[in-house]
């Protein structure tokens, strides 16, 4: 069948898709921050984006679990993950600094948290990897050029806390982050 | 000094006619949106330059997806009317659809989410300030989990088309946002439902992304007047098909 066209998210998602402790897969003992900006073709930092993250657990399971929004039937209101399950899914809009943060456990499996990135001005979402790190054998990876698959390879700026930056477009001074095709 | 309309549309239907070139000589037609779409301008800098790159692996995690269940909508969410203590003012509608895979089978209990301005044509959003009234009665948010056979339904009030800053006297046709997921990552879905006869559809930037006419009209709803209720409210239809692989696609 023919498939819907996308369209741009827009820029009034911020009181729609975003949900409390949207970024927190997982917490506690063991849990890891990744964080990173998201920049435009001028380098600037777009404070307009969504992130939707998605991974195996840590066992490598692939299943999920519902109650990523879990609603208090009372009023209605997002209570969030109870944080017993491992929902795997997450979404996070940057901040007015282009900043985003998501606390996970690491997947077992592949070594990779899937993204997916969504901005005003973006008129189809794209997708990206975060590599927790870059010294594995891996089918993507290793298609790929140094300098492309830098992109793709979360930084650690200290124990527990890795950085990632997403470029949506390449300027003269910064390698375009890898975005993937699966059609 | 910003755009006049008449320069976005001399971009747009340039565009249009370099496709339907395109597609003559191929014989390809594309069924999606371009991303870089300069009569859009905010996409000038937001789109990559280099190819995406095929993820070629049959065990990649994006094949399958997240999940959600009862827990994460509850009832009111659907009917947009409800959610305050009154009425909301405008037209109200409701619209109803399946959301199918590539191949026609119906994407069951997967969440749909929907954001949309007011009949006046404002969100409820900080950074909408255009002069038109909000709604105390109105926030534009639903939620809906699909049913056994791919279908969702909300219950809602016509939106507004709305001014924005693309370029001098830009307006949105009245659209309602969709947000749409799969049984794989690789099927997600952000889109826009528009209402069929705006007159405002040639001179749109985001609409006309879309370089092929019956694309385009993918996006855009039937008025069903068998689901108009006598007295109450109009019925729209509006399939979806989710495009991208999935685990088990072809088994
Ligand atoms: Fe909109």
């Amino acid at each position: 069948m023919n498939p819907t066209p996308s369209q741009t998210v827009g820029p009034f998602f911020g009181y729609a898709l975003p949900f409390p402790r949207g970024g927190e897969i997982a917490a506690g003992a063991g849990a890891l921050t990744v964080h990173g900006h998201v920049f435009d073709g001028a380098g600037q930092p777009i404070p307009d984006a969504l992130l939707e993250f998605w991974q195996a657990d840590p066992a490598g399971g692939r299943g999920g679990a519902p109650g990523t929004l879990r609603r208090d039937p009372v009023n209605g209101a997002i209570l969030g993950r109870h944080g017993l399950d491992f929902t795997g899914f997450g979404r996070v809009p940057t901040d007015a600094d282009g900043h985003w943060t998501l606390r996970t456990r690491p997947p077992g499996g592949r070594p990779y948290i899937a993204v997916a990135v969504f901005a005003r001005g973006l008129l189809h979402h794209l997708y990206t990897r975060i590599y927790l790190r870059g010294d594995v054998a891996d089918p993507l990876l290793d298609r790929l050029t140094p300098e492309r698959r830098r992109t793709l390879v979360a930084t650690e700026e200290r124990p527990g806390v890795l950085r990632f930056d997403i470029r949506i477009q390449g300027d003269e001074e910064h390698e375009e982050t890898v975005f993937l095709d699966f059609s | 000094m910003p755009d006049s309309q008449e320069q976005i549309t001399a971009e747009i239907v340039e565009s249009h006619r370099v496709y339907a070139k395109a597609r003559e000589e191929s014989g390809q037609e594309s069924r999606h949106v371009l991303r870089d779409f300069a009569p859009y301008r905010s996409s000038i800098l937001r789109h990559p330059k280099q190819p995406l790159v095929v993820a070629g692996d049959p065990e990649a995690v994006e094949l399958t997806g997240p999940v959600f269940g009862v827990t994460d909508v509850t009832a009111l969410d659907s009917d947009l009317t409800r959610q305050h203590v009154g009425e909301p003012m405008g037209e109200r509608i409701t619209v109803t659809g399946r959301v199918l895979d590539r191949a026609g089978r119906p994407v069951r209990g997967q969440l749909v989410e929907v954001w949309q301005a007011n009949a006046a044509g404002r969100y409820a959003h900080q950074r909408d300030d255009h002069p038109a009234p909000l709604d105390p009665n109105f926030t534009g948010v639903g939620r809906c989990l699909t049913d056994g056979d791919g279908r969702y339904a909300f219950t809602t009030i016509k939106p507004g088309p709305y001014p924005w800053r693309n370029h001098v006297n830009a307006w949105r046709p009245a659209h309602i946002h969709f947000s749409l997921f799969g049984t794989a990552f690789t099927q997600r879905l952000v889109t826009q439902m528009y209402f069929p006869g705006d007159p405002l559809f040639p001179y749109d930037p985001i609409f006309n992304s879309v370089p092929d006419e019956q694309a385009r009209q993918r996006m855009v709803a039937a008025y069903d007047h068998d689901l108009s209720v006598p007295e109450w409210s109009r019925g729209f239809t509006w399939d979806i098909v989710l495009d991208g692989a999935f685990e088990g696609e072809h088994r």
